[in-house]
């Protein structure tokens, strides 16, 4: 029995061993893993390793275009950072076993809600953008009550409640979209607009609120209790855990995720569009997460890993965009890339349990 | 209250303290047509092992979540530590020092030995865990409980079932359990494994303030372990001796003759 262990003991001391040695996403795992503490686990090291693969091939081979800081702001700024936020939000569900489908319609949803809080209420921009920031909670309150009070799977319930505000952001638009309001725009620069340097808040953004994240789930009694309800539910019963109180609060925080992506987006691009949102932020999300080794059936997962993995995703789609892949096959390669991605984990996945003597 | 001799193996230091800590009086439980318990009489010494053998279906399992406090009996009286009390629930129970350890169900896989021993009562520096006070706590604790493990750190996911079990255990006397019941200890483990749940088992003998009850059907692996072994059969306890008043033959004995008179009524009715 203790071989498993040893076993696990020297994989992650090779780990460190090939840093030393050159690997260079190896080496930057170590370094990466006496800051924080908790990198030398495997499945952040591999995502790890990938990143920084994809990174230097598009840095090297197409360097005038990729290392310029117009590209560093598309990639980080635009690309990068709401997935890698919207992620957390998935990451902290998917840990505790649920999901949530619906936040790219409260992405859609919460810009309305500081719009028309502007221009028909009156209110002011700073306490408009707070009450689009509050509607993604109340947002995730409901998806949690549906799921938790009522007992509908999280994947019904945010189906459901998806339509719902899409269709609620039609409706009061009129399916048109409307310029973000000046004073919304100058109040909210602080969420990120073009030009130097807020156009880096949103990055700064994911950045801070990944680590703040991290924190939360390694290192608070919530974290534990996250990571209980989805690896065990019962038995976190059985310790008098309030498991549901747990999930109300994880759809609350991916809540406020997509409201603040979608107000992000309404201010980046000067614009409140019903069209804005929808699935494929959230399925970016998703796929950054299990990327970065987040169980899809629960009870483990790391934030670290989907930001990595929110990384990886936006390189390949502004990497791709720069070699000049046209973009009618783009979809084939990213398709692709995601399915080699996870193979590649799933089939390193295997090869660690294998190790196990259980 | 008859008067158990106390441990029958010389324990070192202080012997366990004699008296009663549970005592089930006619307790029965019927689910619709099904009579699971029928008139149930048993009794518990401080700091004995009792093993509760019986076929499948006898009524160990209801029997035990009774006593557990995750359902009430329909009649009959629960005493515990002398006094007549209504299990209102599990967390009731277990603020009374009785606790049960299922195999698979305590721990949480995806968590570290020593989250899962401080589950639900971490140690805060607060806001945050403060892992370093609960990490010392674990090691000291299943050290002097005689667990071996690697370390305190492993995730339980990666530990094999018999290194969870005795955790499960570990954790529940840590909890300040006083009456355990182990549900299946050692169902689905190998020899080895086995041997260090029983271990841990005399070792909670040899602390003499715990006892406990084994819910087995496999009595020849818990027997020489036990102090007395009571037989559920068709809701009932048919069956009660201190073990070195009995013998596993005659325990296979009963068991057989109740095979046997099974089959008798399946040919008498075809």
């Amino acid at each position: 029995m203790s071989g498993t262990v040893e076993s696990g003991g020297k994989v992650l001391g090779g780990l460190g061993a090939d840093g030393g040695g050159g690997g260079k996403g190896n080496g930057g795992g170590q370094l990466v893993a006496r800051g924080l503490g908790v990198f030398a686990r495997q499945r952040e090291a591999t995502v790890l390793v990938v990143t920084v693969a994809l990174l230097l091939y598009f840095g090297i081979s197409h360097n005038s275009t990729f290392v310029t800081q117009t590209n560093a702001v598309d990639l980080l700024s635009e690309i990068m950072a709401p997935i890698a936020i919207i992620a957390i939000g998935e990451v902290l569900l998917l840990i505790c076993g649920e999901i949530d489908l619906s936040v790219g319609f409260i992405y859609t949803l919460a810009p309305f809600v500081t719009l028309y809080a502007v221009d028909d209420y009156h209110v002011p921009a700073f306490l408009a953008i707070i009450l689009g920031l509050l509607a993604g909670v109340v947002a995730g309150w409901v998806n949690g009550f549906i799921t938790v009070t009522l007992g509908v799977p999280s994947f019904i319930t945010t189906i459901g409640t998806g339509f719902v505000m899409e269709g609620l952001a039609l409706t009061f638009s009129h399916a048109e979209p409307s310029p973000t309001p000046p004073s919304v725009l100058s109040a909210g620069k602080w969420l990120g607009v073009p030009g130097n340097p807020w156009q880096w808040a949103p990055f700064v953004w994911a950045v801070v609120l990944v680590l703040i994240f991290h924190v939360v789930l390694t290192r608070t009694r919530f974290g534990l209790y996250t990571i209980s309800a989805g690896g065990n539910l019962l038995g976190a019963r059985e310790a008098g855990i309030n498991v549901g109180r747990i999930k109300y609060g994880n759809f609350m925080i991916t809540g406020f995720m997509g409201a603040l992506v979608g107000l992000q987006t309404a201010l980046y691009t000067n614009n409140v569009d019903p069209s804005a949102g929808g699935y494929q932020p959230m399925f970016y999300a998703v796929i950054a997460a299990v990327i970065g080794g987040t169980a899809m059936l629960g009870g483990s997962g790391t934030i670290l890993g989907a930001f990595l993995g929110a990384i990886v995703l936006a390189t390949l789609t502004d990497g791709f965009d720069i070699i000049g892949v046209s973009s009618n096959p783009l979809p084939i390669i990213f398709g692709g890339a995601i399915l080699v991605a996870m193979i590649a984990n799933v089939q390193l996945a295997r090869l660690r349990g294998s190790g196990r003597s259980l | 209250m008859t008067a158990q001799d106390p441990g029958t193996q010389p324990s070192a230091g202080d012997g366990p303290a004699p008296g009663e800590v549970l005592r089930v009086e006619h307790i029965s439980k019927r689910f619709g047509a099904v009579t699971a318990l029928r008139d149930i009489n048993l009794h518990l010494e401080r700091g004995e092992v009792l093993a509760l053998l019986g076929d499948n279906g006898a009524g160990k399992s209801t029997l035990m979540k009774t006593i557990c406090g995750f359902q009430q009996p329909d009649t009959g009286r629960i005493i515990v530590n002398g006094q007549e009390t209504v299990l209102k629930s599990v967390e009731h129970a277990r603020s009374l020092g009785i606790d049960i350890v299922y195999q698979d169900l305590a721990l949480i896989p995806g968590l570290s030995v020593y989250h899962n021993m401080f589950l639900n009562r971490e140690k805060l520096h607060w806001p945050l865990l403060n892992n370093r006070e609960m990490r010392r706590v674990a090691r000291e604790h299943l050290e002097e409980m005689g667990v071996n493990i690697p370390s305190v750190n492993v995730s339980v996911a990666r530990l094999s079932g018999g290194q969870r079990q005795a955790i499960a255990v570990a954790r529940a006397v840590f909890e300040d359990a006083k009456i355990l019941l182990l549900d299946e200890p050692l169902a689905a483990m190998g020899v080895k494994e086995g041997a260090m749940i029983l271990d841990l088992v005399r070792d909670l003998k040899r602390r003499g303030d715990v006892s406990v009850i084994i819910i087995a059907h496999n009595y020849g692996q818990v027997f020489d372990v036990c102090d007395r072994v009571n037989l559920v059969q068709q809701g009932e306890i048919t069956f009660d001796k201190p073990s070195r008043d009995t013998s596993v033959e005659e325990l296979t004995e009963i068991v057989v003759a109740e095979y046997r008179k099974a089959l008798q009524e399946r040919h008498g009715a075809a």
